[in-house]
């Protein structure tokens, strides 16, 4: 196990910048997911970690010590691939003891690393098997397999769920979890799925454009968002952005008067007022917070809730029916966002600028 | 649709006959003729005596073995055979080891001046091989390689076709595995070798039959290469059997028929390969 450190690493590519000189600390056990959009350089830095991209500018520590000029092999390291880069001409014993091909290690000891990777994640039965002859849950296994053998310094995760269907998806998340927890490796994965970087990361670090825009736990990053950006890419379903404007010393949103603001004390007079649709709710509310009036446009209900999409004042806004209500397409409804629950941003920086 | 369905469509689909089914398989057939008359002849004229030779009927009115006795007791026959498999099986393991690790490189590693190395390989395809041969003797006899074996397979040990048909398969294979392996701590040359080399099986056995087809069957170099009779490849030496004054056709055939046997035991053991390999590759035999 070990702590990884990036110091300003960057990485260009002609006179494009991927990456431009983030500083990150991970540390020893920690399981840190990357997050961002296609293009982001949440992959690129990792292969940078890996050592399958050269490092542009900055330092990277693994353990202690500087690896920049490291060869892969050298980094004590295992990678998991998005489309599991298990060998097709081996068999699922072979391909775990890949992992081992350089080890040095003796047969009997090769081979017990094998059965009990192949035990752990339940593969003892399919080790006589060619990757041709399974399912995409059992590949993505035996390539996990392969990384455990060599019990690396860090485990690295390249979107390795993203070939799979929703449901395996999910459950493997879980898996990855548990293995995690049962193997206590700093594991550094990359995603552009928010729902796996909330599930599985003790960290997430959220990136665009090359920066990291908040680094934090789930909760702190869903409850204090640093960002429009982060703050629509977490979570799910996105928060609700609505133009605000603040005059005649009240903040105005959707047609509605948010009340206990003083709108005088705001740095500029153009906002955004976020807020989550789960946060948003149709019926009768408690008292206080903002209640917003629209006509609904679809209705998603999911059984334990309904999602309901309202055009508000010209905006499209998502909001939640609680139990069996499922409010009429074409009708108009009140939701209702308690007293806390709303975020106020700076329409021209999109910073964050507090809670309401 | 019900079975029953399906089976009443078939039916009615095979018993309507298109025009252009029919000439394809018109085509197809005198395509077939073509290609096999040959064949047969040359059967059929290693089964006849030198008196008969002339007598063009398929079936030979008095088959015999006698040429067959002739060719395989006769010392030259044996080794000119071993001299074209030894020529044949080198010129291949040297073009699938050597054309694969160049194709390779150009398809997975950046460096500067890969596409023009890769065009200067291309661009070799471009140039004939009569064009070729005065200069590759003038090599080889400067270099004393004239007569020998090297000298018939320097030319052909590795080749533009085959390097640019590699590339192309080898681009196909995801870098994802080449980089796991890295991750593993192979090196380049184990990674080739163990990783990418079995992932491009089907275009390694389409080079490996066609090369091996290729010098199998070579004449025209070894012809100019080799001077003495011992060092004749089977092409050179059944050659040998057309002196000036007579042409000894049921041995030239006696010979040729023997010499496809390697060639036939190459396409039945490796068919399944060379359909699959050709399909992949685009290429014609």
């Amino acid at each position: 196990m070990a702590r990884i450190e990036l110091e300003g690493l960057t990485k260009q590519y002609g006179r494009v910048t991927a990456v431009k000189g983030i500083d990150l600390a991970i540390e020893d056990g920690e399981f840190v997911v990357f997050v961002g959009p296609s293009g982001c350089g949440k992959s690129t830095t990792l292969r940078m970690i890996a050592g399958l991209e050269d490092i542009s500018g900055g330092v990277l520590r693994i353990g202690s010590e500087v690896v920049n000029q490291r060869e892969p092999k050298q980094r004590n390291i295992a990678m998991v691939f998005q489309n599991y880069a298990i060998y097709p001409h081996m068999t699922v014993g072979q391909n775990i003891g890949f992992g081992l091909y350089t080890s040095g290690l003796p047969k009997a000891e090769k081979e017990k690393r094998i059965r009990e990777a192949a035990r752990i994640l339940g593969l003892e039965e399919l080790l006589e098997r060619r990757p041709a002859a399974l399912s995409g849950g059992q590949r993505q296994r035996v390539a996990i397999g392969r990384a455990m053998v060599r019990n690396p310094a860090a485990f690295l995760f390249d979107e390795p769920l993203s070939n799979l269907d929703a449901q395996l998806r999910s459950a493997m998340r879980i898996e990855i979890k548990r293995l995690h927890q049962r193997l206590g490796t700093t594991t550094v994965y990359v995603t552009h799925d928010q729902v796996e970087a909330m599930t599985m990361a003790d960290r997430i670090v959220v990136m665009r454009d090359g920066n990291i825009l908040q680094v934090g736990t789930p909760i702190e990053l869903y409850d204090n968002p640093v960002d429009v950006f982060t703050a629509r890419f977490i979570g799910s379903p996105a928060m609700n952005l609505l133009p605000g404007s603040a005059k005649d010393g009240g903040l105005t949103v959707g047609g509605a008067v948010v009340p206990g603001i003083d709108a005088g004390k705001l740095q500029t007079a153009d906002v955004l007022v976020g807020v989550r649709p789960h946060d948003l709710t149709i019926g009768e509310g408690n008292g206080g917070g903002i209640a917003l009036t629209g006509v609904v446009t679809a209705v998603e209900p999911l059984g334990a809730e309904t999602l309901v999409h309202l055009d508000i004042a010209g905006t499209d806004v998502v909001a939640t029916a609680p139990g069996r209500i499922v409010p009429a397409v074409e009708s108009q409804v009140t939701a209702r966002a308690a007293p806390g629950s709303l975020y106020l941003f700076d329409a021209k920086t999109e910073k964050a600028l507090g809670r309401l | 649709m019900t079975a029953a369905a399906s089976t009443v469509e078939l039916a009615a689909n095979s018993s309507k006959i298109r025009p252009g089914r029919i000439i394809a398989w018109t085509l197809l057939f005198i395509g077939g003729l073509i290609t096999i008359t040959p064949l047969l002849y040359m059967f059929s004229t290693s089964l006849k005596s030198a008196g008969q030779v002339y007598d063009l009927r398929l079936i030979p009115a008095a088959p015999t073995l006698d040429n067959y006795i002739r060719v395989l007791s006769d010392g030259r026959f044996l080794r000119w055979f071993i001299n074209s498999l030894v020529v044949a099986t080198t010129v291949t393991v040297s073009n699938v080891f050597f054309d694969s690790l160049v194709g390779y490189t150009l398809a997975k590693f950046e460096f500067r001046g890969r596409y023009l190395v890769f065009l200067a390989i291309l661009s070799t395809l471009m140039i004939p091989t009569e064009m070729l041969v005065i200069p590759w003797y003038l090599m080889s006899s400067q270099l004393g390689w004239l007569d020998t074996y090297w000298g018939i397979m320097f030319p052909g040990m590795m080749t533009a076709f085959g390097t640019f048909l590699m590339k192309q398969f080898f681009e196909t294979v995801p870098n994802d595995f080449l980089e796991a392996a890295r991750v593993d701590g192979l090196n380049e040359f184990t990674i080739w070798w163990k990783i990418a080399m079995p992932m491009v099986t089907p275009a390694l056995s389409a080079l490996a039959i066609f090369t091996f087809l290729g010098n199998w069957t070579a004449f025209f170099w070894p012809l100019i290469v080799v001077t003495s009779p011992e060092n004749y490849t089977l092409p050179v030496g059944l050659s040998s059997f057309a002196v000036e004054q007579s042409i000894q056709w049921e041995m030239i055939m006696t010979g040729a028929a023997l010499a496809t046997i390697p060639t036939l035991i190459v396409f039945l053991v490796l068919q399944r390969f060379i359909v699959r390999g050709v399909m992949l590759a685009g290429l014609k035999g």
